[in-house]
Order: structure tokens, then C-alpha cells, then sequence
């Protein structure tokens, strides 16, 4: 029980009830099925993102170039989309664009390991390639007009309610597979070896070096899975908005970073977990929701997202300066 | 300190192959001193925010905050500016309102500075978090205040900062090479400088050595806030405008054209001269790109290569020469 | 005689042209408790290499396992030996739990895909059970003690078949009590027929159970001695090749006003009711046990903690060090435990880290620094205190660990200090330079500086002070006067056995 008031997790959760019962009490229509459907279905896209961060910042890593990497998968499925979308399928589109993220994930890997560049200028640099290139390829044009049945699978419901008004709602495909990959990520960090040698290496590289840990192998798998959500993410994208615009991702990527952070990971390597990560992602998104729900100008979003974001990452730095320091004593007793 | 030098002359050499690459590109009209006039007028913006991001990153830190700072800033100046005008028509004494307008977005920076350096040292916020929540509220309330919508309409006194030139020389280039001249005063000759260089390595071995570390950050994050102030005069006065979403696309662009100037990513190492080398390069590519007519978005694809061309030759030298101490 | 575990011969290595290792011959006999002691450079560390298959030897050295000579040895080789080497921080995953620390090298040893995690507790529970020990299984390794994380250490080598293990330096951040728990625990794996090797660079508790000490010097290994013909003096003659006698010196009083006075000072879980007083001239000893309290205590005189009660006196004058910067005004100066962490920094300049202390007064009057100034302070200080180096601009980690300390004591001697604290002043410093250190502080005291010093080797507290404080456990325990003392007795009272 103790433990679990220190950590930063419980708070996170805590400041979510918090913000659900003051964003009910304002307006109630926060707490129904239709908008908590909904909601599910628009975080599904920073979720995903989140998904593969949170397996590079678990390594030690960071990974700045998702977003044009998932703007590179996006544009190349529309593309195809647009030139052979009859005889194309939801799979081979997942397919194209998991595969080409997973190649361009592993690409940075390849500079991480073997060049020993620190994975925030690699990424840095790989995130001006892959977006300069792409934009000027596309130039820039956005890509809309999709074939008839990848928009109707956007719109498949597992289940569907109907609402007052008679429209429907329901739980959404996107919203499955955002579940689907996340029940599977929690299984590969939590039950299998490769997740626990991640975690072992974020820990302590010199240490997994070793201990015979094969960590060019974790390295490419760790920035190839974030390669492949930004892949995956980028068909959801695709889904959501049948549109693919160039520039609609890359700038993104710091939000991404920060979710995964109040979800409990750390920058240094080595914590987080998926649990922690979708509170930290349900903070995000019920916050910008609320806002919506509770009619504050849309031009406050920000404040309130950068303050939320100083004050709980302060206040979980403080503790643990505090917490560390009595460590720091109470170990030498 | 070999090992230094011999970066430095990876970028100088890396210079002199740009540039002879531009000349046989687009011969003379690169070569020309209109070319290189109008590079002087679009380099400083980069170069002065790649000066707040560099002091940062030899603490072995960093600041997101500083394009958001520099469009507060921005904005706070285009209030003063636009203020004055419209209450009095036509501006008579322009210079004091310019004076007035500086002064104030000099002090916005000195307090998102203050701001980022209390996250920081006091609360204990690792610096990339810490900048980046400062970075998303500053860029909040800018919407906030500005409602999203563009101000402009300044006097002239303050263009002439932006488009005006000096002998020859644009008047942002200078604005820059004074920015330069002051860092490497500071990092060079003053005791915060060497402190600065000393805690980026090792901040414990300075704690212990009476070096108040606190008071660093917070020196080093206000003059990252001022120079972000600097950048911004220079850039409300290019565009005759504020808005506050300018120029997203700098801040990772400071911290590659710092780490392409040879600042460490893990603090500690790193010159002004290489800065100013780095953004020459970066500039050069951009102009000579342009003049051929390219996208600018090839641009920064090839200052992505370059940057991981050159960490690769750097890992290769250093792996070369510790072969060399062992063999 | 029995076929040797693993014997080394006429093993030689050379780096960049010098050589590390001479045509060494050494074996371990199977289950026996071997020692390997050298001093720093001696050759302990490529030695450990050779032995884990981390690094190769030069052509022409014999490597044999239990009788067989082995080609191309590697790391992997040495594993399915059943060679384990504990290295000095241990290697172990902070964030993992002790569980995982235990078991997970050898899942992906193994090839395992999946982690049951209950399996995982098997694993580390019959390692425990190997050798009678019971750690928290589902603690982070993070946060349990030094001594728990040797265990987990020792445990995870114990998951497979292990006939050697090899412990660098293992009981430097031990406490008394930890090195006799972790001494039974050897003991346990000797009946279990599994070989120890450990190497260290100086004499330790680990002689009272080893059965033989192999002594290198220089890269030659100079003999092997059953341990218990071998007493300090003798193994410091074989280890440095010198006869060194510590030289007695009685520091005088210049003055009987006391510079520095604690009363009653305490600090929860640190020290408590800590009280004395030092006058200029004189060297204090302060001794005692990791954790005893002793470097505790200095760190609140140097403003790093702060006392929950109690005064401290400078010239008389009730002060509060609140900061390092408040010690610094007082004239305190602290030469800390850790020289690479928290004495210098390693990568930068020997230049730059000796006047760290001082560069606000190498100013010129526009505050901007006076280059001349600063050349001339560094080579003052260079040359006062023979400190030898490449150029001031050299990266202090190139020097040696004598000369480093010479850079730490340099930077405080630059402060002009009155109180001098030094805490551990001689740990990792070879001999020779351990003298020439003595001799500084020996110095400074007759210049009228008032000298602390602390360290857990009773005859350089013994051979340099005038007084010695004895803390156990947070507290005084003794105060000696070191002219009516033996070392023995002084000894009894730090281990608590009086």
C-alpha cells in the first residue's frame, strides 16, 4: 500500500478521477458511452504512437523521427490507395505500411548501434530526412479520395447503440486495434524474455553488454516496433480523416513523449509500463475532451496541457528528489 | 584537445566542400555578393536560437522553450509596437516606443529563463521535460493573447533592425556576430563560462567543489531565454509581423545545427567558433538549393544527412585514433 | 597432486607495446579460495580478462581447463566453462527485481522466449537455497543494500553449473559485518566444491579464509604463498617490491585555541552527539567502518547535509554551514571519498579542475578571467605539489590515481583553507604515492592548517595523527591519544571487540 503512494502512477490516476467527476459535474454528457466511444476512437491514433515510445524510452532511447516516419508510410499507402485501391485489402495496407515503418526504424537503429550516435541527434536528423524527402516527392499535396471500402472499415463497429437521436455508435474497429496491439505489447514486455532484456538494458547497458545480451538485436527490434506503430499509426491516421496531408504528424512527436512520460516512464531508461502508459495517454485525451465538454476557448488547450504537464512531472521530480535523498542516508545506516 | 581541433577542421573542410559544390552548382550567382548578402539576412535567426540552445546543451541540458519564448516575446514587442501606432496614428517618436517594445521582450525571455531554471534546479525536473511543458503553455498563452491571429504593422526604426544593413553588411548579421562575440566572452573568459563547461560533465564533482549549481542553471537558462529574445527582435522585424506559432521547426533545428557544430549531446564540450561554422554551412546548403530552384524541403533532408555524415566521420576518427594509442 | 581447475602458462599480453602481462604462471586448484593481489597496473584487471575470455592472450600462452588446453577462448567458452566473474559495480539491472537479476541471463542464455514468472522465483529460490541465504524476491535490486547486490550477484552466477567464480575487489563497499556473511557464503561454496578467486589490491579480510595468494607486480607474478605464512608487511613488500615503514609523525600545535568545535552534533540515522574539537597544527584521526558514521560526519561539516542539532564552533563563533559555498567562507576544505565522481571531473582539464575553487578571484577588473593569472596559479600549484602531467590541458582521468589526488588536494589548497578534511585520502593510490601523499598532508599541518582525516586504515590514521577518534555506528566511541596507544587497540574499538 505503501508503495503504492509513491508511485507516480496512482497520482496520475488520481488527477484523471479528479478531472472525470469535475469535467461530469460541468457537463454530463463527458460520462456517457457514446463520448467515452468516441474519445477511445480518437486516442487511438496518439496511443498507438505512444505504444512504440514507450518500448524506446524503456531501452534508454528516444525516438524523434516516428512522426515522419509515419508520414512517409502514410503518403505511401495513399498513393497506392489511389493508384490500385481495387485490388488492394486492409491487410496488405497494414502490411505496406508496418513493413516500411519497421524498415525505417531499423534504419535508425543501424546509426544508434553501430555509429554510437545518441538516439536524439540520429533521429533528429533521420526525422529532416525522411520528412524533407517525403515533401518534396509528395510536394506537399494532400491525398484524399479514398476507395469506397477503406472508408466503410473506418466506419465498422464491433457493437452498435443507438442515441437519442437515433444515430449510431459502438465500439470502433480503430479502437480494437489499438487494444489488439496493446494487450500484445503487454505481453511481450511483461511475459517474455525479449520485453524483461529491454527493460535490462534500459537498466544498465554495460551490464546486458555483459551478460551476453545480444543488444544490436534489441536495439533494431526496440526502434523497428516503434517503426511499425508509426506504420500502424498512420493507417489509423489514414482511417480516421480519409486524408493524408505531409505535414499533419511531424511537430507531434514532443506530445507523444510527454503522455508517455506521465504515464510513468522515464527519460533515463528502464520504467514505464503499458498500463502506466494508457493512463498517461487517457490523462491527454480526457483533458483535451474536457475542455471541449466543459466549452473552455480551444485557445486555452495548450495552457492548460503544458501546466498540467509542469506540474505533474514536478511534482513526481520532487518526491523523488526528496525520496532519494533520505535513500541517500537511510542506505549508509 | 587534439581530438577538438581535429573536429573543427572536419567542419571546416565540410564548409569548403559545400561551398565549392554550390559554386560548381550554380556558379557565380552563388559566388555573388548579393547571394551571400541575402544569406546574411536569413542566417542570424537560426544562428542566434542555435546560440540559446548551445549553452543549454553544454550543461549537459536543453531547451525546447526556446521558439515558443521567442514568439512570446515576439508578441509581447508587437503589442508594444502596434499599440503606439494605432493610438497616435502615425508613430513621431518611434525610437523610444522601439526601446520601450525591446526592453520588455528582453524581459519576457529573462522570465520563461527564470522560469525554466527554477523547473529545473529547484523542483527537479529533468530539463527536457521541464522546457518542454514551458514550451507548450508559453505557446498556449501566445494563442491565448494573440487569439491565433498575425500582428503587424510596426514602425520603421524596427524593421531597419530586420532588413536594414551596415556598411554592407545586414544588420541581423550583425546582431548575430555580437550574439557569437558575447557567448564566447562568456564561455571563455568569464567564471560562469568555465563552470558552465565543468557542470555539463560532472555536476557532482562540482557541488562538491563549491560550485553553486543551482545558480548556474538559472544563469544559463536566462541567457538562453535572452537570446531567444534577441532571435525573436530579429524575426518580428524580417516579417513585419508576431504570430505565435513561427518557426516550430527551429527548435530541433538549434539542436542539430549545435551537435553539427560540435556541441556534445551529453554536455561539457563544445565552441561558438563551431557553432558559426555549422550555420554557415547550413545556410550555404539552404541558399545554394534554393538558387537552384529546389524544394526547401530537400534543404533539410540534406542538413539531416550532413549531420549524420558527420557524426559518422567523427565515431570513425575517434574509433581510428584510440586504435592508434592501443596498437 | 590433483589436475589444476584452470592453469595459466607463460601468459603474456602486451597493449600498444606495453606489457601487461610477463609469462605468467598461475592455477587454481578446484574448490580452493585463491587470492590474486597486485597493486593498480599491476595486471589484475587483463588477467581477469584472459581467465573470462573477455580479451586474448599473446600468441604462445597456455590456457588449460581442468587438464585440457583451450584454443580460441571467448567469453561464451569461459560461461560453458563455468566461469563466472563478479565485476567491481556488480553489472547488475537496478530496475529489474532481484528475481530477474537472478534468473534472466540465464533465460536468454537459454534462448527462452517466455518469462513464467513463477518459474523465474524457482530459479532464484534453488540458487539461494545453494548456499543458505533468503533475499526479498520481488525487490528492486535498485533499492536493497550494496551487500544484498553482491548476493544477487553471487546468485546469478550460481544459476548454472559454476566452478569458478571470480570476485573483483569484493568487499571495498562492504561493512564488517556484510564481509563476514559474504565470507560464510565462500566458505559455503567451497564445500560445495566450487573454486574462488578473488582479486583485490590490497590486504583484506578475504585472507582469513583464502587458502593460497598468487602475488603479481608489474605483470609478473612474483609467487604463490599459502595465506596464512603472510601477514601485512610481507604481502606489501611482494606487492610493491619495496620495504616501506610507515614513518611516525607527530603533528605540533600552533596554537591551543581550537579553529573547529562540535557539540553534540547529531543527525538522524547519521551521527549522533558528536563532540570535539581541533586546534591548527594538528591531525585528527577520525576512523571507523563504512557507515559508521565517519564520512557522514564530514559531509555536514562541508554544508552537503545538515544537523538536526547540535553547534558548531569556527574561531569560537557559533556557525551554520548551510551550503558548500558557506564552508568554503569558513575556510573548510573536504576531499571527498570518491575522487571520480565527486572529486573531479574526469573528462575535463587538469587546469580547469584545479582552479575550480578559485576562479572568481583570477578575475581582471572587468570580471572577465586574467589568462595569466590562471597560468600562473595552475603551474604554482603544478609545481608545488610535484603533481606530474602531460599539459594542464590534458583530461585529468590520463593522470595517474596519485597524481589525480594531487589535482583534488591542489584545487584546496588553492582555497587557502584552515580546516582541511580528508576523507580517505589514500584509497586506490599505490604505495609509493600513499606516502607522498602523507607527506603533503603532513606538510599543510606544519603550515598551521587544522587537518581531519579520515580513513579505515588504522596505521595511516596510527602513523599521521596526534589523535584519533574511534565511530561505530554513529557514534564516539574512543578517543585515543595515538603516543599512548597500539594500533591493535585502536583496532578492537572499530571493530566493536574491545
Amino acid at each position: 500500500m505503501k508503495k503504492l503512494l509513491y508511485r507516480h502512477e496512482t497520482y496520475v490516476l488520481l488527477v484523471i478521477i479528479v478531472l472525470a467527476i469535475v469535467i461530469t459535474a460541468i457537463n454530463p454528457s463527458f460520462f456517457t458511452v457514446e463520448n467515452l466511444f468516441d474519445l477511445l476512437k480518437s486516442t487511438s491514433l496518439m496511443g498507438t504512437f505512444a505504444i512504440g515510445m514507450l518500448f524506446v524510452l524503456i531501452s534508454g532511447g528516444i525516438d524523434m523521427s516516428f512522426t515522419a516516419v509515419a508520414t512517409v508510410t502514410g503518403y505511401t499507402i495513399a498513393v497506392l490507395l489511389l493508384k490500385h485501391g481495387d485490388s488492394m485489402n486492409m491487410a496488405l495496407v497494414f502490411l505496406v505500411a508496418g513493413g516500411l515503418g519497421i524498415l525505417l526504424g531499423m534504419l535508425n537503429a543501424v546509426f544508434i548501434y553501430f555509429f554510437k550516435i545518441p538516439s536524439i541527434i540520429t533521429t533528429i536528423a533521420t526525422q529532416n530526412i525522411f520528412y524533407g524527402l517525403l515533401t518534396v516527392v509528395s510536394e506537399g499535396k494532400w491525398l484524399y479520395g479514398f476507395p469506397e471500402w477503406f472508408d466503410e472499415f473506418s466506419s465498422i463497429r464491433v457493437f452498435t447503440l443507438y442515441s437519442e437521436t437515433g444515430a449510431p455508435y459502438g465500439l470502433s474497429i480503430i479502437t480494437v486495434i489499438w487494444f489488439v496491439l496493446l494487450v500484445i505489447s503487454w505481453f511481450i514486455l511483461k511475459h517474455t524474455v525479449l520485453g524483461r532484456s529491454i527493460y535490462a538494458m534500459g537498466g544498465n547497458i554495460g551490464s546486458a553488454q555483459r551478460a551476453g545480451f545480444n543488444i544490436f538485436g534489441l536495439t533494431l527490434f526496440v526502434y523497428g516496433y516503434m517503426g511499425l506503430m508509426a506504420g500502424i499509426g498512420s493507417v489509423i491516421q489514414a482511417l480516421l480523416v480519409q486524408t493524408v496531408a505531409p505535414n499533419s504528424l511531424v511537430g507531434k512527436e514532443m506530445d507523444v513523449i510527454a503522455a508517455v512520460v506521465l504515464g510513468g516512464a522515464s527519460l533515463m531508461g528502464g520504467t514505464g509500463s503499458i498500463p502506466g502508459m494508457i493512463l498517461g495517454v487517457s490523462l491527454i485525451a480526457i483533458l483535451s475532451n474536457g475542455l471541449t465538454l466543459m466549452r473552455v476557448p480551444s485557445q486555452w488547450y495548450e495552457v492548460v496541457i503544458g501546466l498540467v504537464i509542469i506540474i505533474s512531472v514536478g511534482v513526481s521530480a520532487y518526491r523523488r528528489k526528496k525520496i532519494t535523498r533520505k535513500r541517500v542516508i537511510t542506505e549508509s545506516n | 584537445m587534439r581530438q577538438k581541433i581535429s573536429y573543427l577542421s572536419i567542419l571546416i573542410v565540410a564548409m569548403i566542400v559545400v561551398m565549392v559544390m554550390m559554386w560548381i552548382f550554380n556558379g557565380n550567382d552563388f559566388m555573388s555578393f548579393n547571394n551571400f548578402q541575402s544569406m546574411g539576412y536569413q542566417l542570424p535567426e537560426l544562428g542566434v536560437l542555435s546560440l540559446a540552445m548551445m549553452i543549454t546543451m553544454l550543461t549537459a541540458g536543453i531547451n525546447l522553450s526556446i521558439v515558443a519564448s521567442a514568439n512570446l516575446s515576439g508578441i509581447v514587442m508587437a503589442f508594444i509596437l502596434t499599440g503606439m501606432v494605432s493610438q497616435e496614428g502615425v508613430v513621431q517618436d518611434s525610437s523610444g516606443v522601439v526601446v520601450l517594445a525591446i526592453l520588455a521582450g528582453l524581459l519576457v525571455g529573462i522570465l520563461i529563463g527564470f522560469l525554466n531554471g527554477f523547473l529545473i534546479a529547484v523542483v527537479g525536473i529533468s530539463p527536457i521535460l521541464a522546457t518542454l511543458g514551458t514550451s507548450i503553455m508559453i505557446g498556449g498563452i501566445s494563442v491565448v493573447i494573440t487569439k491565433g491571429y498575425v500582428i503587424s504593422g510596426f514602425p520603421k526604426a524596427i524593421l531597419t533592425i530586420g532588413n536594414g544593413s551596415f556598411l554592407g553588411i545586414p544588420i541581423p548579421l550583425l546582431v548575430f556576430l555580437i550574439c557569437a562575440g558575447v557567448m564566447t566572452v562568456i564561455l571563455e573568459k568569464t567564471p560562469l563560462g568555465t563552470r558552465v563547461y565543468l557542470m555539463g560533465s560532472n555536476p557532482i564533482a562540482c557541488l562538491y567543489s563549491g560550485v553553486d549549481n543551482k545558480k548556474v542553471i538559472f544563469q544559463t537558462y536566462i541567457i538562453s531565454g535572452i537570446l531567444s529574445s534577441v532571435a525573436a527582435i530579429i524575426m518580428i522585424a524580417r516579417f513585419n509581423s508576431a504570430k505565435a506559432d513561427y518557426g516550430e521547426s527551429y527548435v530541433l533545428q538549434a539542436v542539430l545545427a549545435s551537435v553539427l557544430g560540435g556541441v556534445n549531446a551529453s554536455g561539457g564540450f563544445g565552441k561558438v567558433s563551431g557553432l558559426i561554422i555549422s550555420i554557415i554551412i547550413l545556410q550555404m546548403i539552404s541558399s545554394g538549393l534554393n538558387l537552384m530552384g529546389v524544394s526547401n524541403f530537400l534543404t533539410i533532408a540534406i542538413w539531416g544527412i550532413i549531420l549524420l555524415l558527420v557524426m559518422v566521420v567523427k565515431f570513425l576518427l575517434e574509433k581510428n585514433s584510440q586504435k592508434r594509442k592501443f596498437s | 597432486m590433483t589436475v589444476p581447475f584452470l592453469s595459466l602458462k607463460r601468459v603474456s599480453k602486451q597493449y600498444a607495446g606495453v606489457t601487461a602481462l610477463d609469462s605468467v604462471d598461475f592455477e587454481l586448484q578446484k574448490g580452493e579460495i585463491h587470492c590474486l593481489v597486485g597493486e593498480n597496473g599491476s595486471g589484475k584487471s587483463t588477467m581477469i580478462k584472459i581467465i573470462s575470455g573477455t580479451i586474448d592472450p599473446d600468441p604462445g600462452s597456455i590456457i588449460e581447463i581442468q587438464g585440457e588446453p583451450v584454443q580460441n577462448y571467448k567469453a561464451i567458452n569461459a560461461i560453458d566453462k563455468g566461469i563466472q566473474v563478479i565485476y567491481q559495480d556488480l553489472s547488475l539491472f537496478p530496475n529489474l527485481t532481484v528475481a530477474e537479476n537472478i534468473a534472466l541471463c540465464e533465460l536468454v542464455g537459454d534462448h527462452k522466449r517466455y518469462v513464467q514468472w513463477e518459474n523465474m522465483k524457482k530459479i532464484a529460490e534453488k540458487a539461494m537455497a545453494r548456499i543458505n541465504v533468503s533475499l526479498p524476491l520481488d525487490a528492486l535490486v535498485g533499492e536493497i543494500s550494496i551487500a544484498d547486490q553482491q548476493l544477487v550477484a553471487i546468485l546469478r552466477s550460481l544459476t548454472r553449473d559454476v566452478n569458478l567464480i571470480v570476485m573483483d575487489e569484493p568487499t571495498a563497499s562492504l561493512t564488517k559485518h556484510e564481509v563476514d556473511s559474504l565470507l560464510a557464503v565462500v566458505k559455503d561454496m567451497k564445500a560445495k566444491g566450487i573454486t574462488t578467486m578473488f582479486v583485490s589490491h590490497k590486504l583484506n579480510e578475504v585472507l582469513q579464509i583464502a587458502d593460497r595468494v598468487s602475488v603479481i607486480r608489474d605483470g609478473k607474478m612474483i609467487g604463490v604463498y599459502p595465506a596464512h605464512e603472510l601477514n601485512d608487511k610481507k604481502l606489501t613488500f611482494l606487492m610493491t617490491g619495496k620495504k616501506v615503514e610507515y614513518r611516525n609523525f607527530t603533528p605540533e600545535l600552533k596554537s591551543n585555541v581550537p579553529i573547529l568545535e562540535c557539540r553534540d552534533l547529531s543527525r538522524a540515522g547519521d551521527y549522533k552527539d558528536i563532540s570535539f574539537d581541533l586546534r591548527p597544527g594538528e591531525i585528527l584521526g577520525i576512523t571507523g567502518l563504512l557507515g559508521s558514521g565517519r564520512t557522514e560526519l564530514a559531509l555536514s561539516l562541508f554544508g552537503i547535509t545538515k544537523p538536526d542539532k547540535g553547534e558548531i564552533l569556527i574561531n569560537e563563533k557559533n556557525v551554520k554551514i548551510r551550503s558548500v559555498q558557506d564552508a568554503l567562507k569558513f575556510g573548510i576544505a573536504y576531499v571527498p571519498e570518491d575522487r571520480h565522481v565527486q572529486g573531479l571531473i574526469n573528462v575535463q582539464p587538469v587546469g580547469d579542475n584545479i582552479i575550480i575553487t578559485t576562479i572568481d578571484s583570477l578575475v581582471n577588473k572587468f570580471r572577465l578571467i586574467d589568462k595569466k593569472k590562471k597560468r600562473e596559479r595552475i603551474q604554482q600549484l603544478v609545481e608545488n605539489l610535484a603533481i606530474k602531467i602531460p599539459g594542464v590541458d590534458s583530461p585529468v582521468q590520463t593522470l595517474s590515481g596519485g597524481n589525480q589526488q594531487r589535482v583534488v588536494l591542489a584545487k584546496w589548497i588553492a582555497t587557502n583553507p584552515r580546516i582541511l578534511i580528508l576523507d580517505g585520502p589514500t584509497i586506490g593510490i599505490d604505495i609509493a604515492a600513499k606516502f607522498s601523499i602523507h607527506e603533503i598532508i603532513r606538510e599543510l599541518a606544519k603550515q598551521g592548517i587544522a587537518i581531519i582525516l579520515i580513513s579505515e586504515e588504522i596505521p595511516e590514521v596510527f602513523n599521521n595523527c596526534n589523535r584519533v577518534l574511534v565511530m561505530r555506528k554513529g557514534i564516539i566511541v574512543r578517543e585515543f591519544d595515538t603516543a599512548k596507544v597500539t594500533m591493535d587497540e585502536i583496532q578492537d574499538y572499530v571493530n566493536g571487540t574491545f
